[in-house]
């Protein structure tokens, strides 16, 4: 299981990345791996306004249909249309092309886990 | 315990003692004195053939559709019932399964779902189908709730032509007073048809979906490519609704005009009146929102030796998986109905029911013809309307028990038009299929005049 250390986490699995003056969000390597081969992606449409914490779309997998959320309160302003015909890109590439969603805003540093805090929580769940 | 003879007086007295309880009526000690009754008021116990031959008389004091010239319509139709559905229908492989879904040993059932789902595609020119619903008057309300999840909930006035079953309406006044939606009847023409300014002129901008029914709840063929047109123009889902499913056999289905749903009731389909159910409901729509359908859906696939092979697909839409956020409350399908449909549609093939549909409208319209006939101020309520099947055959005065009179002298002319109200004409919704013989005909034109 890979957490990257420059990132950013939230307890419901979404990794972030300041970009500018927006935030990158996807799933992680463990949220994909717990989801299963993702078969479809409904992404939200780009300009749409959302609070901290409100969901942004669903990842549906052969076995299950995860809701993801925002980390940051903002605006979407780009949304990974290459999810559209590749959705698996989520499962092979978690942290790179299979990111979801760029919201506008800047993050509370205080309110995600660092990569070490999310490690003890993702252990904490599975144990 | 015998597991299907029931327990006798010691294993009655071993379960008690296992209790600890002195007699059965202790079970249900909880229960307050007051709310019960010492007897129920039922008849003495009688004979099977006593019952049989009571329950007998009492049925045969109904008016029978298949005993009396029949012209009731409005959403449940008398056509042609071949012994093979029922042959087919009553084998145990289908009769006795519930929800019969696992793919290792339900092949068969499968099978005859994605056969019907792929026959409904065709006859509603939509891409993809789903197994079936429970009638038509829900399905209506599933094509209003997908279109609102289509629009990402962001639209929420529901804009309805008046003339979609009013029961149809009833149904979706409930639903939509519960999700609340606003709901908005948008009034008939002059001609029975729907006023397209009516439809232009609404709220669009603000609709999920536009739902229209055609051939309409008075019979008439409304234009569907003008409609598609002008509902989807502002945004809004185009919802086509059918309770006349054998008008298919002639019309072409709103699919292919780019209607965003086609739904409706398949009764019509090898499914017979029974008293009012059941019946069957169908919904159909574009592929690219296959995703917002509700409903079971099955897919063909092949198996691990490459063998052709059926199975339940895209379930995480529904509510087994995905709990409060599935895409509707059903989670089953009408699948005996739906199997009635696919072998009554398949022994009749495409020629069969194009056939079958053009006897309809020839008889209907030789009915038309004859209006004139009867005289005493009878008269076709829309003479330059196109129908199908049904008209509404305006009355000369008001006149609510004409249908009961009409019944007495040994004919169901047809349904009062104002049953469930409704800002058309007074007069009888007259439905005319191929059931309906010469003599039929003579003895409905004979009874109404009479009662002129």
């Amino acid at each position: 299981m890979t957490i990257p250390k420059n990132l950013l986490y939230a307890r419901t699995h979404e990794w972030a990345r300041p970009e500018g003056d927006a935030v990158v969000v996807g799933i992680t390597d463990y949220a994909q791996d717990q989801l299963g081969e993702v078969v479809y992606v409904e992404l939200p449409e780009v300009e749409t306004g959302v609070d901290a914490g409100e969901e942004l779309g669903t990842i549906e997998s052969v076995k299950a249909v995860a809701e993801f959320v925002s980390p940051i309160a903002g605006e979407v302003i780009e949304v990974n249309d290459r999810l559209a015909d590749e959705p698996n890109l989520i499962n092979e590439d978690p942290f790179g092309d299979g990111w979801l969603v760029k919201v506008s805003g800047s993050l509370d540093e205080d309110e995600m886990l660092d990569a070490a805090a999310y490690q003890q929580m993702v252990e904490e769940e599975s144990a | 315990m015998h597991p299907w003879v029931g327990a006798g007086d010691a294993d009655k007295r071993s379960i008690l003692d296992e209790l600890g309880l002195d007699a059965v009526d202790d079970l249900f000690a909880s229960i307050p004195v007051e709310v019960c009754v010492d007897r129920v008021p039922l008849p003495d116990a009688q004979d099977e053939v006593s019952v049989r031959w009571g329950l007998e008389a009492l049925a045969s004091s109904n008016l029978s559709a298949d005993r009396l010239p029949c012209f009731l319509g409005a959403g449940a139709y008398r056509h042609l019932q071949p012994s093979i559905v029922d042959a087919v229908l009553s084998r145990a492989e289908f009769f006795t399964s519930y929800t019969p879904y696992q793919p290792e040993i339900s092949q068969g059932t499968l099978q005859v779902i994605f056969e019907f789902q792929t026959l409904i595609g065709q006859l509603t020119g939509c891409e993809v189908a789903n197994a079936s619903l429970y009638d038509g008057a829900t399905a209506l309300v599933e094509a209003v709730l997908f279109s609102h999840r289509v629009l990402r909930g962001k639209r929420d006035l529901v804009i309805v032509a008046e003339t979609v079953h009013p029961m149809y309406r009833r149904v979706l006044e409930t639903y939509t007073r519960a999700q609340g939606l606003d709901l908005e009847i948008i009034p008939g023409g002059d001609d029975g048809r729907i006023d397209l300014e009516r439809i232009r002129g609404a709220d669009l901008d603000r609709a999920c979906c536009v739902a229209i029914q055609s051939p309409n709840f008075l019979g008439i063929v409304e234009d569907l490519p003008t409609l598609a047109d002008s509902i989807r123009g502002g945004g809004a889902l185009a919802v086509q609704v059918i309770t006349e499913a054998v008008s298919l056999g002639i019309l072409a289905g709103g699919g292919s005009f780019g209607f965003d749903v086609v739904c409706g009731e398949a009764q019509s389909f090898g499914v017979p009146l029974g008293f009012g159910g059941p019946h069957l409901g169908f919904f159909a729509c574009a592929e690219k929102n296959i995703r917002q359908m509700p409903g079971r859906l099955v897919g063909q696939t092949v198996d691990e030796q490459g063998l052709r092979a059926y199975c339940l697909t895209l379930s995480t839409r529904e509510q087994h998986i995905r709990r409060a956020k599935a895409t509707s409350n059903i989670c089953t399908n009408q699948g005996l109905m739906a199997l009635a449909a696919t072998v009554w549609l398949e022994l009749l093939g495409g020629s069969g029911l194009r056939d079958l549909a053009r006897t309809n409208l020839a008889r209907c319209e030789e009915l038309k013809r004859r209006i004139a006939d009867i005289g005493g101020g009878w008269s076709l309520a829309y003479p330059d309307s196109p129908t199908f099947n049904e008209f509404l055959l305006a009355a000369p005065a008001p006149a609510t028990d004409l249908v009961d009179r009409l019944a007495e002298a040994g004919v169901l002319a047809g349904i009062w038009s104002h049953r469930w109200g409704g800002s058309w004409p007074d007069g009888l919704l007259v439905a005319v299929t191929e059931r309906n013989s010469a003599a039929d005909l003579d003895a409905l034109v004979s009874a109404l005049g009479r009662q002129s």
